[in-house]
């Protein structure tokens, strides 16, 4: 395939990147999205949507997030590196935004939508449920009934997560049907949406879904990278040599990623969820994976040869999906960006490792993206600067962390 | 895809809205799909909807989720469905069937092996929930190729300015979808039905088939008055799901009361 002009000219107007994504719904949804996408497109346009979007990012979300040089694990992974190897390790801090992960962008920016749209009620899948404390965040800051879809799995091994929603005044509906997970949850909300198509809203979580989702989210998202890359020239003169995030749908690596997409001598890593290993259980839809449709969109998926989707499993729940935004499936076919897997084991090793070096507990999915950095770091010279997003804090997988590291608490 | 035009002509010739009935290959197990293909026919079914099992059903209600798991559970593939379509043909050469289900498990192996797969079979069309017509070069262009009918759905929210796009290359017949929902919840207000059908009816020549909700025979009439077809699915499958493999004669004793509504419903009203 020959490069195109610019890596960051997608989707085309159907939606599409290359093969991947698309508008596959249910016809009964199919105006309501082309309505989205009329919507999105006079908002793009219109400054006083990007004001107030803007102005939200920073005063509630707090924003711009803080660019900081892990210097303590940078000279950890040197130790054990060969002469004059060892990367600089550098983190955009998103995990210090209001509710504690990157989710919020989007949230703010989806929740000014609907209000644009004139929509009265809001609904959500959750995996972790950190999108869902997000969207039950811009929820009560907005005024607006909230409907979370969690899967019964993922409601039992994420009590506090439960329970922040519920305080922010949103419904938490368990999703019992098939391995009640995110997938699970996914399909409860696109049937809720079908029933109730004039006055809800859905605010999906990640850079997936039918178009215009893909596109939406990772502009809203982009203000990771964007900020990243001025943070970036002004504290070091110049750009960085590898990006690095964990990938389950793919909407904090596509934030990082997109602003940087046409700067050539940025290469990036997004990091996928490898579970129990490649040849076991695992979430990584593109190094296991196969085109498929799913959730509106064409884009990897874990499928069997009948194109029935097998269960993900990653010991985080924000990466344990089958699929992956269609916009990473067209990086990685085209060569942009390289993709790699990190599994439950390597990633627990990684959040401990940053809580000993730099003080800072993270999320398990940024941990992939640390394990990952902590096996490259070592491969490149010191003089190079590898920048990964540390997308959410690791509060809420405590006990989960406890639980796998055999500890009571 | 001409059994397709046959069975709405002969209804319409016999004064009546045509039977379409749903039912998930595979439930409860592979072999248990033929008597119950056999006792919708007996039963006065006119055109069958194969449905394809799905992990992810996501258009669908309970009753119906829960057959494709069931279904699922017993190991039914996409060749067991194809093998089930053609034993079908082979004992019924009038009967339209028509498979449905999701875009993933039509086009794993591509588009055009499921359409000449499916015409292989003896199917006379298809119908997909989640491709609409935007995306119709992934399965649309092989079924027609397959000369195959590509049955589209229309809802309550395709307005007017959006209906020729849904038409366009559609065949075999038009599904409306009268609720905004999954399947199998509720039914739609007459009135509403009529006036949909009405202004479906002035933009095609296609065959229009009713569905979503419909349980009743008394539910069945009133669409049979104003649509040429009356789509019943959850109500079958919920039979299946309680019966079992022992499901065929119920199933034949429902369809058979639906039946007799609608070849009663339009008397009734001359």
């Amino acid at each position: 395939m020959n490069a195109p002009n610019s890596f960051r000219a997608q989707p085309d107007d159907r939606g599409h990147f290359g093969q991947f994504g698309g508008r596959f719904v249910a016809e009964t949804l199919m105006p309501l999205v082309l309505d989205l996408e009329r919507e999105y497109t006079a908002a793009k346009a219109d400054p006083a949507f990007q004001a107030e979007f803007d102005d939200l990012l920073e005063h509630y979300v707090g924003r711009p997030s803080p660019l900081y040089y892990a210097e303590r694990l940078t000279d950890a992974l040197r130790e054990n590196a060969p002469e004059g190897m060892g990367a600089e390790i550098w983190f955009k801090r998103d995990e210090l935004n209001h509710t504690g992960a990157h989710k919020i962008n989007n949230c703010i920016g989806q929740i000014l939508l609907a209000r644009r749209m004139g929509k009265t009620r809001i609904i959500a899948e959750t995996g972790a449920g950190q999108h869902g404390v997000a969207t039950a965040t811009v929820c009560a800051r907005f005024g607006l009934p909230c409907v979370i879809y969690m899967g019964a799995t993922d409601v039992a091994r994420q009590q506090p997560n439960v329970f922040r929603m519920k305080l922010l005044g949103a419904e938490v509906v368990p999703v019992t049907s098939g391995a009640a997970t995110l997938k699970d949850a996914m399909n409860e909300g696109l049937r809720d949406w079908v029933a109730n198509v004039e006055d809800t809203f859905y605010i999906i979580g990640t850079a997936a879904g039918p178009h215009p989702y893909p596109e939406l989210v990772r502009d809203f998202q982009s203000v990771i990278g964007r900020e990243a890359r001025e943070q970036m020239l002004k504290r070091t003169g110049k750009l960085p040599d590898l990006l690095v995030a964990a990938i389950g749908g793919g909407s904090n690596a596509i934030g990082l990623f997109h602003p940087f997409l046409d700067d050539a001598e940025v290469q990036m890593l997004g990091v996928e969820a490898a579970g129990e290993g490649l040849e076991k259980r695992h979430a990584a839809s593109l190094a296991g994976g196969s085109p498929g449709i799913l959730h509106g969109n064409r884009t990897y998926l874990l499928q069997d040869e009948d194109g029935q989707i097998t269960e993900a499993h990653s010991i985080s729940a924000g990466l344990d999906y089958p699929g992956i935004g269609p916009e990473h499936a067209w990086l990685r076919d085209i060569g942009r960006v390289d993709y790699t897997s990190v599994t439950d084991t390597e990633a627990l090793d990684a959040f401990q490792l940053l809580c000993r070096t730099e003080g800072i507990i993270p999320a398990l999915e940024p941990s992939h993206a640390i394990a990952a950095v902590a096996k490259i770091a070592r491969t490149m010279p010191r003089d190079k600067v590898i920048l990964a997003n540390l997308c959410g804090r690791g509060d809420k997988d405590i006990f989960t962390v406890a639980e796998a590291l055999g500890v009571s608490m | 895809m001409t059994r397709l035009a046959n069975a709405f002509a002969r209804a319409a010739d016999q004064g009546r809205a045509a039977l379409v009935t749903f039912v998930t290959a595979g439930d409860p197990m592979p072999s248990a799909t033929a008597a119950i293909l056999d006792a919708l026919v007996a039963g006065g079914a006119d055109v069958i909807e194969l449905g394809m099992p799905f992990t992810d059903p996501m258009a669908d209600g309970p009753a119906i989720q829960a057959a494709n798991l069931r279904s699922l559970a017993a190991g039914t593939t996409t060749a067991d469905v194809l093998a089930i379509a053609a034993a079908f043909r082979a004992r019924h050469p009038e009967v339209p069937l028509v498979l449905m289900g999701y875009a993933n498990p039509m086009t794993r192996r591509g588009p055009e092996w499921f359409a000449n797969a499916a015409r292989d079979a003896g199917v006379d069309g298809a119908i997909c929930v989640d491709i609409p017509a935007e995306e119709d070069d992934s399965l649309g262009e092989a079924l027609r190729a397959a000369g195959l009918g590509n049955v589209r759905l229309a809802t309550p929210t395709t307005d007017a300015a959006r209906l020729p796009a849904v038409l366009e290359g559609a065949s075999g017949f038009l599904y409306y979808v009268s609720v905004a929902g999954i399947t199998g919840l509720q039914q739609a207000a007459t009135a509403s039905i009529e006036a949909a059908v009405a202004r479906l009816k002035a933009a095609t020549d296609l065959p229009i088939a009713v569905g979503f909700g419909v349980r009743t025979p008394e539910q069945a009439a009133a669409i049979g008055r104003v649509a040429d077809g009356v789509v019943v699915g959850s109500a079958i499958v919920e039979l299946v799901g309680r019966h079992g493999a022992d499901a065929a004669e119920p199933v034949r004793a429902y369809i058979d009361t639906l039946k007799t509504a609608l070849v009663a419903a339009r008397k009734e009203v001359a």
